[in-house]
Protein backbone atom coordinates (compact mmCIF):
# COMPACT_ATOMS: atom_id res chain seq x y z
CA UNK A 1 0.00 0.00 0.00
CA UNK A 2 1.42 3.49 -0.76
CA UNK A 3 1.63 5.85 2.32
CA UNK A 4 -0.98 8.50 2.44
CA UNK A 5 0.38 11.97 2.31
CA UNK A 6 0.70 14.27 5.82
CA UNK A 7 -1.46 16.59 6.52
CA UNK A 8 -0.94 17.47 9.68
CA UNK A 9 -0.21 21.11 8.76
CA UNK A 10 -3.79 21.95 7.53
CA UNK A 11 -6.36 23.99 9.29
CA UNK A 12 -9.20 21.99 9.15
CA UNK A 13 -11.29 25.27 10.39
CA UNK A 14 -11.46 26.43 6.73
CA UNK A 15 -10.00 23.57 4.11
CA UNK A 16 -11.63 20.47 3.73
CA UNK A 17 -10.73 18.08 5.71
CA UNK A 18 -9.04 14.13 4.15
CA UNK A 19 -12.14 12.01 4.63
CA UNK A 20 -13.89 8.67 3.16
CA UNK A 21 -14.22 10.76 -0.68
CA UNK A 22 -10.61 11.66 -0.63
CA UNK A 23 -9.33 8.10 0.15
CA UNK A 24 -11.78 6.30 -2.24
CA UNK A 25 -9.88 8.10 -5.04
CA UNK A 26 -6.13 7.49 -3.32
CA UNK A 27 -7.59 3.56 -3.44
CA UNK A 28 -9.05 3.90 -6.63
CA UNK A 29 -5.63 5.70 -8.14
CA UNK A 30 -3.90 3.40 -7.03
CA UNK A 31 -5.73 -0.02 -8.03
CA UNK A 32 -4.47 -2.78 -9.80
CA UNK A 33 -7.23 -1.65 -12.55
CA UNK A 34 -6.13 1.65 -12.59
CA UNK A 35 -2.26 1.64 -12.52
CA UNK A 36 -2.64 -1.28 -15.25
CA UNK A 37 -5.09 1.17 -17.02
CA UNK A 38 -2.86 4.41 -16.67
CA UNK A 39 0.96 2.60 -17.10
CA UNK A 40 -0.60 1.64 -20.89
CA UNK A 41 -1.57 4.84 -21.67
CA UNK A 42 1.69 7.36 -19.93
CA UNK A 43 4.22 4.55 -19.09
CA UNK A 44 7.22 5.73 -21.54
CA UNK A 45 9.46 2.45 -20.75
CA UNK A 46 7.56 0.36 -22.71
CA UNK A 47 7.77 -3.83 -23.18
CA UNK A 48 10.33 -3.23 -25.84
CA UNK A 49 13.35 -2.29 -23.89
CA UNK A 50 15.32 -3.25 -26.71
CA UNK A 51 16.91 0.44 -27.94
CA UNK A 52 14.51 3.46 -28.40
CA UNK A 53 14.37 4.40 -24.50
CA UNK A 54 14.84 7.62 -25.91
CA UNK A 55 11.47 7.72 -27.63
CA UNK A 56 9.62 8.52 -24.77
CA UNK A 57 6.04 10.24 -24.92
CA UNK A 58 6.25 13.90 -23.40
CA UNK A 59 5.49 14.35 -19.48
CA UNK A 60 1.68 13.97 -18.73
CA UNK A 61 0.40 16.91 -16.63
CA UNK A 62 -2.02 16.06 -14.03
CA UNK A 63 -4.70 18.38 -12.93
CA UNK A 64 -6.49 18.39 -9.56
CA UNK A 65 -9.45 20.91 -10.23
CA UNK A 66 -10.37 21.85 -6.06
CA UNK A 67 -7.10 20.68 -4.47
CA UNK A 68 -8.38 20.96 -0.78
CA UNK A 69 -5.81 19.97 1.39
CA UNK A 70 -4.05 18.60 -1.61
CA UNK A 71 -3.98 15.07 -0.31
CA UNK A 72 -5.07 13.52 -3.62
CA UNK A 73 -3.02 15.37 -5.86
CA UNK A 74 0.52 14.61 -3.51
CA UNK A 75 -0.56 11.11 -3.56
CA UNK A 76 -0.22 10.58 -7.17
CA UNK A 77 2.83 13.59 -7.76
CA UNK A 78 5.08 11.25 -4.62
CA UNK A 79 4.03 7.77 -6.51
CA UNK A 80 4.20 8.96 -10.19
CA UNK A 81 6.59 5.48 -10.91
CA UNK A 82 4.01 3.48 -9.28
CA UNK A 83 0.66 4.54 -10.08
CA UNK A 84 1.92 5.55 -13.91
CA UNK A 85 4.46 3.59 -14.60
CA UNK A 86 7.45 6.78 -15.30
CA UNK A 87 9.21 8.77 -12.77
CA UNK A 88 8.62 12.42 -14.58
CA UNK A 89 5.29 13.90 -13.86
CA UNK A 90 3.47 17.60 -13.98
CA UNK A 91 1.23 18.49 -11.21
CA UNK A 92 -0.72 21.56 -11.51
CA UNK A 93 -3.70 22.55 -8.58
CA UNK A 94 -6.61 24.93 -8.75
CA UNK A 95 -8.97 25.78 -5.69
CA UNK A 96 -11.47 28.71 -5.26
CA UNK A 97 -10.48 29.05 -1.82
CA UNK A 98 -6.76 30.86 -1.19
CA UNK A 99 -6.68 29.11 1.96
CA UNK A 100 -7.08 25.66 0.15
CA UNK A 101 -4.21 27.06 -2.38
CA UNK A 102 -1.32 27.16 0.53
CA UNK A 103 -2.33 24.00 2.09
CA UNK A 104 -2.54 21.73 -0.59
CA UNK A 105 0.68 23.59 -2.06
CA UNK A 106 2.60 22.83 1.00
CA UNK A 107 0.99 18.95 1.25
CA UNK A 108 2.27 18.19 -2.18
CA UNK A 109 5.78 19.70 -1.80
CA UNK A 110 6.08 18.00 1.69
CA UNK A 111 5.01 14.68 0.17
CA UNK A 112 7.68 15.03 -2.61
CA UNK A 113 10.45 16.03 -0.67
CA UNK A 114 9.55 13.23 1.64
CA UNK A 115 9.53 10.90 -0.87
CA UNK A 116 11.75 8.00 -0.39
CA UNK A 117 13.27 7.71 -3.99
CA UNK A 118 14.09 11.46 -5.17
CA UNK A 119 13.76 10.26 -9.07
CA UNK A 120 10.34 9.20 -8.40
CA UNK A 121 8.17 11.70 -7.95
CA UNK A 122 6.43 14.26 -9.87
CA UNK A 123 7.40 17.89 -10.77
CA UNK A 124 5.11 19.98 -9.06
CA UNK A 125 4.12 23.06 -10.93
CA UNK A 126 2.07 24.59 -8.06
CA UNK A 127 -1.88 25.64 -7.19
CA UNK A 128 -3.85 29.05 -8.76
CA UNK A 129 -6.63 30.19 -7.14
CA UNK A 130 -9.23 29.76 -9.82
CA UNK A 131 -12.73 28.76 -10.26
CA UNK A 132 -12.29 24.95 -11.44
CA UNK A 133 -10.16 25.06 -14.64
CA UNK A 134 -11.20 28.25 -15.95
CA UNK A 135 -7.95 29.71 -15.82
CA UNK A 136 -5.99 26.23 -17.66
CA UNK A 137 -5.14 26.50 -21.55
CA UNK A 138 -7.10 24.10 -23.19
CA UNK A 139 -6.52 20.86 -24.63
CA UNK A 140 -3.38 20.66 -21.89
CA UNK A 141 -4.47 18.10 -19.06
CA UNK A 142 -3.53 14.92 -19.49
CA UNK A 143 -5.18 13.41 -16.01
CA UNK A 144 -7.78 15.07 -14.36
CA UNK A 145 -8.69 14.56 -11.04
CA UNK A 146 -12.30 16.23 -9.19
CA UNK A 147 -13.33 15.47 -5.77
CA UNK A 148 -16.49 17.99 -6.22
CA UNK A 149 -18.85 19.43 -3.91
CA UNK A 150 -21.05 16.97 -3.85
CA UNK A 151 -23.85 17.00 -1.62
CA UNK A 152 -27.60 18.54 -2.58
CA UNK A 153 -28.10 21.79 -1.25
CA UNK A 154 -31.03 23.89 -1.45
CA UNK A 155 -28.42 26.92 -3.80
CA UNK A 156 -25.38 27.39 -3.83
CA UNK A 157 -22.72 29.07 -1.61
CA UNK A 158 -23.13 33.16 -2.33
CA UNK A 159 -19.66 34.41 -4.42
CA UNK A 160 -20.37 38.04 -3.08
CA UNK A 161 -18.17 38.18 -0.30
CA UNK A 162 -16.11 35.79 -1.47
CA UNK A 163 -13.21 38.14 -2.53
CA UNK A 164 -12.97 39.69 1.21
CA UNK A 165 -13.51 36.14 2.62
CA UNK A 166 -10.61 34.92 0.53
CA UNK A 167 -8.34 37.18 2.15
CA UNK A 168 -5.74 35.67 4.39
CA UNK A 169 -6.75 37.41 7.98
CA UNK A 170 -9.58 38.75 10.31
CA UNK A 171 -9.46 40.60 13.52
CA UNK A 172 -13.10 39.68 14.27
CA UNK A 173 -13.46 36.24 15.66
CA UNK A 174 -17.51 36.39 14.34
CA UNK A 175 -16.37 37.15 10.72
CA UNK A 176 -14.05 34.09 11.40
CA UNK A 177 -16.36 32.23 11.89
CA UNK A 178 -18.45 33.21 9.18
CA UNK A 179 -15.49 33.12 6.72
CA UNK A 180 -14.66 29.28 7.32
CA UNK A 181 -18.13 28.28 7.29
CA UNK A 182 -18.13 30.15 4.19
CA UNK A 183 -15.11 28.49 2.65
CA UNK A 184 -16.00 24.99 3.67
CA UNK A 185 -19.06 25.05 2.27
CA UNK A 186 -17.37 25.62 -1.04
CA UNK A 187 -15.92 22.42 -0.47
CA UNK A 188 -18.93 20.41 0.14
CA UNK A 189 -22.38 22.50 -1.48
CA UNK A 190 -23.11 21.36 -4.86
CA UNK A 191 -26.92 22.76 -5.35
CA UNK A 192 -29.05 20.69 -7.11
CA UNK A 193 -28.80 17.17 -6.90
CA UNK A 194 -25.29 18.16 -5.50
CA UNK A 195 -24.89 18.61 -9.61
CA UNK A 196 -24.10 22.39 -10.19
CA UNK A 197 -20.62 22.55 -9.21
CA UNK A 198 -20.02 18.74 -11.37
CA UNK A 199 -22.16 19.91 -14.22
CA UNK A 200 -20.07 23.03 -14.70
CA UNK A 201 -16.70 20.75 -14.50
CA UNK A 202 -18.10 18.47 -17.05
CA UNK A 203 -19.28 21.02 -19.66
CA UNK A 204 -15.18 22.40 -19.64
CA UNK A 205 -14.01 18.70 -19.70
CA UNK A 206 -13.47 18.29 -23.71
CA UNK A 207 -11.86 21.64 -24.36
CA UNK A 208 -9.64 21.14 -21.37
CA UNK A 209 -8.31 17.39 -21.67
CA UNK A 210 -5.50 16.43 -23.91
CA UNK A 211 -7.48 15.08 -27.19
CA UNK A 212 -5.90 12.16 -27.51
CA UNK A 213 -4.96 10.76 -24.12
CA UNK A 214 -7.01 12.76 -21.61
CA UNK A 215 -8.48 10.78 -19.05
CA UNK A 216 -10.42 12.69 -16.20
CA UNK A 217 -11.67 10.63 -12.34
CA UNK A 218 -14.86 12.40 -10.80
CA UNK A 219 -16.02 11.41 -7.10
CA UNK A 220 -19.66 10.94 -7.39
CA UNK A 221 -22.11 10.01 -4.59
CA UNK A 222 -25.40 8.33 -4.96
CA UNK A 223 -27.48 11.29 -5.02
CA UNK A 224 -25.64 12.50 -7.84
CA UNK A 225 -27.94 10.10 -10.08
CA UNK A 226 -24.31 8.63 -11.28
CA UNK A 227 -26.28 6.55 -13.98
CA UNK A 228 -27.60 9.53 -15.53
CA UNK A 229 -24.26 11.15 -15.55
CA UNK A 230 -22.41 8.14 -17.03
CA UNK A 231 -25.83 8.58 -19.98
CA UNK A 232 -25.21 11.52 -20.59
CA UNK A 233 -21.33 11.57 -21.00
CA UNK A 234 -22.07 8.85 -23.46
CA UNK A 235 -23.67 11.61 -25.91
CA UNK A 236 -20.62 13.16 -26.30
CA UNK A 237 -19.97 10.76 -28.65
CA UNK A 238 -18.36 7.54 -29.62
CA UNK A 239 -14.47 8.79 -29.09
CA UNK A 240 -15.96 9.30 -25.45
CA UNK A 241 -15.82 6.57 -22.63
CA UNK A 242 -17.02 6.40 -19.03
CA UNK A 243 -16.55 3.42 -16.28
CA UNK A 244 -17.19 3.27 -12.88
CA UNK A 245 -13.78 2.37 -11.36
CA UNK A 246 -14.27 3.07 -7.61
CA UNK A 247 -16.78 2.01 -5.13
CA UNK A 248 -16.97 2.81 -1.40
CA UNK A 249 -19.93 2.41 1.06
CA UNK A 250 -22.29 -0.35 0.59
CA UNK A 251 -25.28 0.42 1.97
CA UNK A 252 -28.34 -1.96 1.00
CA UNK A 253 -26.71 -2.71 -2.34
CA UNK A 254 -26.31 0.78 -3.08
CA UNK A 255 -23.09 2.43 -3.77
CA UNK A 256 -22.74 5.41 -1.71
CA UNK A 257 -19.59 7.07 -3.11
CA UNK A 258 -18.49 6.14 -6.86
CA UNK A 259 -15.35 7.01 -8.85
CA UNK A 260 -15.72 7.66 -12.48
CA UNK A 261 -13.21 7.32 -14.96
CA UNK A 262 -14.12 9.55 -18.14
CA UNK A 263 -11.43 9.12 -20.93
CA UNK A 264 -10.92 9.59 -25.04
CA UNK A 265 -11.11 6.40 -26.68
CA UNK A 266 -7.69 5.74 -29.19
CA UNK A 267 -9.37 6.74 -32.63
CA UNK A 268 -10.34 2.63 -34.56
CA UNK A 269 -8.55 4.15 -37.29
CA UNK A 270 -5.26 4.00 -35.91
CA UNK A 271 -5.75 0.71 -34.19
CA UNK A 272 -7.62 -1.74 -35.37
CA UNK A 273 -5.93 -5.34 -35.20
CA UNK A 274 -8.24 -7.32 -36.48
CA UNK A 275 -9.48 -7.07 -40.11
CA UNK A 276 -12.94 -7.16 -41.28
CA UNK A 277 -13.63 -5.52 -38.07
CA UNK A 278 -13.22 -1.93 -39.06
CA UNK A 279 -16.52 -0.80 -37.98
CA UNK A 280 -16.57 2.56 -40.71
CA UNK A 281 -16.20 0.04 -43.44
CA UNK B 1 4.17 29.63 -9.12
CA UNK B 2 7.35 27.99 -11.76
CA UNK B 3 7.85 29.68 -14.90
CA UNK B 4 6.77 25.98 -16.85
CA UNK B 5 3.47 26.71 -14.68
CA UNK B 6 2.68 29.76 -17.10
CA UNK B 7 3.30 26.73 -20.67
CA UNK B 8 -0.20 25.69 -19.00
CA UNK B 9 -2.38 29.42 -17.87
CA UNK B 10 -4.51 31.51 -20.14
CA UNK B 11 -6.73 34.03 -18.96
CA UNK B 12 -10.07 33.07 -17.43
CA UNK B 13 -12.55 35.08 -18.74
CA UNK B 14 -14.49 32.90 -21.33
CA UNK B 15 -14.09 35.79 -24.14
CA UNK B 16 -10.65 35.03 -23.80
CA UNK B 17 -9.97 31.68 -24.50
CA UNK B 18 -9.90 31.33 -28.01
CA UNK B 19 -8.04 34.62 -28.82
CA UNK B 20 -4.14 33.85 -29.08
CA UNK B 21 -3.37 36.87 -27.57
CA UNK B 22 -4.83 35.75 -24.10
CA UNK B 23 -1.65 32.98 -24.46
CA UNK B 24 0.93 33.36 -22.76
CA UNK B 25 0.14 35.83 -19.91
CA UNK B 26 2.83 38.92 -19.50
CA UNK B 27 4.41 38.64 -15.82
CA UNK B 28 4.55 42.36 -14.55
CA UNK B 29 6.41 43.60 -11.96
CA UNK B 30 7.56 40.29 -11.16
CA UNK B 31 9.56 39.36 -7.97
CA UNK B 32 11.77 36.02 -8.66
CA UNK B 33 12.88 33.43 -6.43
CA UNK B 34 15.32 30.81 -7.29
CA UNK B 35 14.49 27.56 -5.73
CA UNK B 36 17.86 25.05 -6.52
CA UNK B 37 16.90 21.79 -7.83
CA UNK B 38 18.41 18.93 -9.02
CA UNK B 39 19.35 18.81 -13.32
CA UNK B 40 17.09 15.75 -14.72
CA UNK B 41 17.90 15.61 -18.19
CA UNK B 42 15.30 13.28 -18.73
CA UNK B 43 12.91 14.77 -17.39
CA UNK B 44 13.83 17.94 -19.32
CA UNK B 45 13.82 16.02 -22.60
CA UNK B 46 10.31 14.70 -21.77
CA UNK B 47 8.48 17.94 -21.20
CA UNK B 48 10.29 20.18 -24.10
CA UNK B 49 8.07 18.84 -26.39
CA UNK B 50 5.37 20.18 -24.25
CA UNK B 51 6.75 23.61 -24.22
CA UNK B 52 5.41 26.64 -26.87
CA UNK B 53 8.84 27.62 -27.38
CA UNK B 54 7.48 31.20 -28.70
CA UNK B 55 5.77 32.12 -25.16
CA UNK B 56 8.48 30.82 -23.25
CA UNK B 57 10.89 33.11 -24.94
CA UNK B 58 8.48 35.90 -24.84
CA UNK B 59 7.75 35.46 -21.26
CA UNK B 60 11.39 35.02 -20.41
CA UNK B 61 12.48 38.59 -22.13
CA UNK B 62 9.65 39.81 -20.28
CA UNK B 63 11.10 38.93 -17.28
CA UNK B 64 14.29 40.25 -18.29
CA UNK B 65 16.24 37.15 -18.16
CA UNK B 66 19.08 35.58 -20.44
CA UNK B 67 17.49 35.73 -23.48
CA UNK B 68 16.14 32.36 -25.40
CA UNK B 69 17.18 31.38 -28.95
CA UNK B 70 14.25 32.14 -31.52
CA UNK B 71 13.66 29.01 -32.71
CA UNK B 72 13.81 26.03 -30.79
CA UNK B 73 16.72 23.95 -30.89
CA UNK B 74 17.15 20.50 -31.98
CA UNK B 75 17.31 18.37 -29.23
CA UNK B 76 20.84 17.19 -30.22
CA UNK B 77 21.43 20.77 -29.69
CA UNK B 78 20.54 20.64 -26.18
CA UNK B 79 21.32 16.74 -25.09
CA UNK B 80 24.49 15.55 -24.80
CA UNK B 81 25.72 13.32 -27.70
CA UNK B 82 26.29 9.84 -25.42
CA UNK B 83 22.47 9.59 -25.53
CA UNK B 84 20.89 8.25 -21.60
CA UNK B 85 20.34 4.90 -23.90
CA UNK B 86 23.03 3.32 -23.13
CA UNK B 87 23.53 4.36 -20.01
CA UNK B 88 19.88 3.01 -19.14
CA UNK B 89 20.39 0.02 -20.43
CA UNK B 90 23.69 -0.23 -18.90
CA UNK B 91 22.40 -1.37 -15.36
CA UNK B 92 25.99 0.06 -14.12
CA UNK B 93 26.87 3.96 -12.81
CA UNK B 94 26.43 5.69 -16.09
CA UNK B 95 28.69 7.59 -17.56
CA UNK B 96 27.10 11.21 -17.52
CA UNK B 97 28.31 13.59 -20.14
CA UNK B 98 28.51 17.18 -18.89
CA UNK B 99 25.65 18.98 -19.55
CA UNK B 100 25.45 21.15 -22.41
CA UNK B 101 25.29 24.90 -21.82
CA UNK B 102 21.70 25.47 -23.29
CA UNK B 103 20.43 22.45 -21.41
CA UNK B 104 21.71 23.92 -17.73
CA UNK B 105 19.87 26.98 -18.88
CA UNK B 106 17.05 25.83 -19.70
CA UNK B 107 17.06 24.13 -16.46
CA UNK B 108 17.68 26.97 -14.29
CA UNK B 109 14.58 29.21 -16.16
CA UNK B 110 11.95 26.35 -16.12
CA UNK B 111 12.91 24.15 -13.30
CA UNK B 112 14.30 26.65 -10.81
CA UNK B 113 12.48 30.31 -11.53
CA UNK B 114 9.54 30.79 -9.74
CA UNK B 115 7.62 33.65 -9.83
CA UNK B 116 6.49 34.93 -5.61
CA UNK B 117 4.59 38.01 -6.29
CA UNK B 118 3.31 40.19 -9.01
CA UNK B 119 1.02 40.31 -11.83
CA UNK B 120 0.21 38.37 -14.69
CA UNK B 121 -1.39 40.28 -17.22
CA UNK B 122 -3.86 38.73 -20.64
CA UNK B 123 -2.46 40.19 -24.18
CA UNK B 124 -5.86 40.16 -25.29
CA UNK B 125 -8.64 41.84 -22.35
CA UNK B 126 -5.43 43.30 -20.63
CA UNK B 127 -7.21 41.66 -17.10
CA UNK B 128 -4.26 41.71 -14.94
CA UNK B 129 -4.22 38.66 -11.76
CA UNK B 130 -2.22 39.53 -9.00
CA UNK B 131 0.31 36.66 -8.01
CA UNK B 132 0.89 36.87 -3.67
CA UNK B 133 3.37 34.52 -2.20
CA UNK B 134 3.35 32.40 -4.99
CA UNK B 135 -0.13 31.80 -5.61
CA UNK B 136 -1.88 33.76 -8.41
CA UNK B 137 -5.32 34.18 -8.46
CA UNK B 138 -7.46 34.14 -10.84
CA UNK B 139 -11.38 34.89 -9.65
CA UNK B 140 -12.67 37.44 -12.10
CA UNK B 141 -15.35 40.10 -10.26
CA UNK B 142 -19.13 38.89 -11.32
CA UNK B 143 -19.45 41.39 -14.39
CA UNK B 144 -16.12 39.78 -16.01
CA UNK B 145 -17.05 36.06 -15.50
Amino acid sequence: MLPTPSTSHVSFDNVYEPAEDSFLLLDTLSSPSETAFLHEKFNNSSADHSEETTQNSSVPLVLEVGTGSGVVLAFVAANANAILGRKDLLTLGTDINNFACRASAKTVQTAITEAPNISSHGYFLGVVNADLTSSIRPASVDILIFNPPYVPTAELPSLSLHDDYNRISYENKTTIFERDSHLLSLSYAGGVDGMEITNKLLEQLPDILQPERGVAYILLCAQNKPNEVKERVRLWGSSWAVKTVGYSGKQAGWEKLQVIRIWKKPSLGDKCPIAGKDPSV
Amino acid sequence: MKILTLNFLTCARKACKAEPAAFPLHPRDAELEIVEAELNTEFLRNVLPRVEWEALRVVTEELGLPSLPNVAPEPDAIFPAASTAAAATANETPANPAPTQLLQDLHHLLLETTILSGKLVCGNCGHEYAVKEGIANFLLPSHLV
